[in-house]
């Protein structure tokens, strides 16, 4: 179709123009695209935050209920991450089941909040064993215009960072209280492209990618989550110096997802 | 709602007859239309309506899936409304559920009577509407943000659609009820019109209105109708008045 047609043609020039050092949309290999992050975009939500990454748009709801704990840890908390991918946001979704994308966005942002321990599960317990907060984190991907695991994971965080627990609406407390929130994880996602490994990818460089790397770090310079995706390879060489790399981005995008500038 | 305690009945109407917001019976919220936020989407517009957010986006004509839904003889039209998890005050499981099922048919009926289909055989236009933040009435203001974004995907059609609700509080007619008035309030009946005909072609009601009501409800709807068919109209010269290309930076 001459849409596979195009593309194919797109993905020759994105690999030639990664052989000289060039990208699509003029960037710098390892330069990220802007960023802005709006909280408190959901006034229905308990935590919230609009991402954009260049084009990528993602809004994240924070929602926070009484539920009670798994009988094997009786004395912690919740926490569920749950990624829509709805086909809104691409012409290449449809509606149905949680595709394969989805659910790997969803679990890559939530392994990185429970690495990081960005929330103290045992905080959000109330009765050991009987009454706990369930914290749901709902990732809306609505313009996907590539990377959407780092845009979710900054989503997310910035909801959670400004999240608000509503215990006096469901009675556990006199008034409600800001949810005590530890480390930011930030992911920072690469593909390589021929020889060239670059920074937060757009839509066509995901197509054209040889490989996908996505690392999870703290503020404590830690390496909290990865996650290798599409096909294609990277030497340990490439790892480490995408490990740097994520740890630079990283402590910039926190500074944003905190509410400072980005 | 349950676990959270029920609430008691606001006052809806103060003893000069305002709402709760403080607009009168026959007013609507704020509206704020965006055309083309989305780059992905042929088409896209973005609604502010009082505390509603609602984003419509849509593809196409493009090859039909399911194929077996495929018309020789025009284009057929999917609709798929649907509301996010942290929409409304309670978490919603997320996917459609039944309400979203209807709502999506209606929506897609409804710009069935005004897309010239016929124009596109064997091809599907796909309107996507995702409600971020509800604050009742999330159906017209899906159906306001998806008819911007089908004329923004340039879909030949008769018209656009404004929509809106109008319902009864404490025994009075309203216009646009908010979100405390259709929980406690006694009708809704929201509403999507053909502004160049005049007809109807969403119409729905629950609740009890005298023959009287329902008849004075109808030209209280239609003339909100006339007022959000301007705001339409004026996000789309918005968008196209400048000289970029549909899906550029917005």
């Amino acid at each position: 179709m001459s849409g596979e047609v195009a593309s194919e043609l797109r993905t020759t020039h994105v690999l030639d123009l990664a052989a000289s050092g060039k990208r699509l949309d003029g960037r710098a290999l390892d330069e990220y695209r802007a960023v802005s992050i709006e909280p408190g975009f959901i006034a229905t939500a308990d935590g919230s935050a609009l991402v954009r990454l260049g084009d990528t748009v993602v809004a994240a709801g924070v929602k926070l209920e009484l539920g009670k704990p798994f009988p094997d840890t009786p004395n912690a908390g919740v926490l569920t991450t749950n990624a829509e991918l709805v086909p809104l946001s691409s012409p290449t979704f449809e509606p149905g089941p949680p595709q394969p994308g989805a659910i790997e966005v969803s679990r890559v942002v939530d392994r990185a909040i429970r690495a990081a321990e960005t929330i103290d599960l045992a905080r959000l317990c109330v009765t050991p064993g009987e009454k706990t907060w369930v914290c749901y984190v709902d990732l809306h991907v609505l313009d996907h215009s590539g990377n959407l695991i780092d845009a979710a994971m900054l989503a997310g965080v910035s909801a959670l960072a400004h999240a608000v627990v509503p215990a006096k609406r469901f009675g556990v407390a006199e008034a409600d209280y800001a949810l005590a929130v530890g480390h930011l994880p930030i992911e920072c996602t690469f593909v390589r492209l021929g020889d060239a490994i670059v920074v937060d990818p757009t839509f066509d460089e995901e197509q054209a990618a040889q490989g996908r790397l996505t690392i999870a770090t703290d503020e404590l310079g830690r390496v909290v989550a990865m996650q290798k995706g599409l096909v294609g390879a990277f030497s340990p060489d490439d790892v480490r110096s995408m490990v740097s790399r994520a740890l630079a981005h990283g402590d910039r995008l926190r500074a944003a997802a905190r509410g400072g500038p980005a | 709602m349950g676990s959270v305690g029920a609430k008691e009945v606001p006052v809806l109407l103060s003893p000069e007859g305002l709402r709760i917001d403080g607009r009168k019976l026959d007013e609507l919220r704020p509206i704020r239309i965006r055309a083309g936020p989305l780059h992905q989407a042929d088409g896209s517009a973005f609604v502010e309506w009082g505390a509603n957010k609602v984003m419509a986006a849509v593809y196409g004509p493009r090859e039909v899936h399911p194929r077996h839904l495929q018309q020789n003889n025009k284009a057929v039209i999917q609709c798929r409304y649907n509301m996010a998890a942290f929409s409304v005050d309670e978490r919603k499981r997320p996917g459609l559920d039944r309400r979203s099922q209807e709502i999506s048919k209606v929506i897609a009926e409804a710009f069935e009577s005004v897309v010239f289909a016929e124009e596109y055989p064997r091809t599907s236009i796909d309107v996507y509407i995702e409600v971020l933040q509800a604050n009742a009435g999330t159906r017209c203001a899906g159906l306001v943000a998806a008819s911007v974004a089908l004329a923004d995907a340039g879909i030949p059609m008769a018209d656009l659609l404004p929509a809106v609700a109008v319902g009864k509080i404490d025994g009075k007619i309203a216009l646009d009820l908010k979100k405390e008035e259709d929980n406690f309030g006694e009708a809704d009946l929201p509403m999507a019109l053909v502004p160049q005909s005049g007809r109807l072609v969403l119409l729905q009601m629950e609740g009890h209105m005298t023959p009287e009501e329902l008849s004075r409800s109808l030209d209280l709807g239609v003339a909100g109708c006339k007022v959000i068919y301007e705001k339409m109209k004026q996000a789309l010269r918005d968008r196209y008045a400048t000289t970029e290309l549909p899906g550029g930076s917005a």
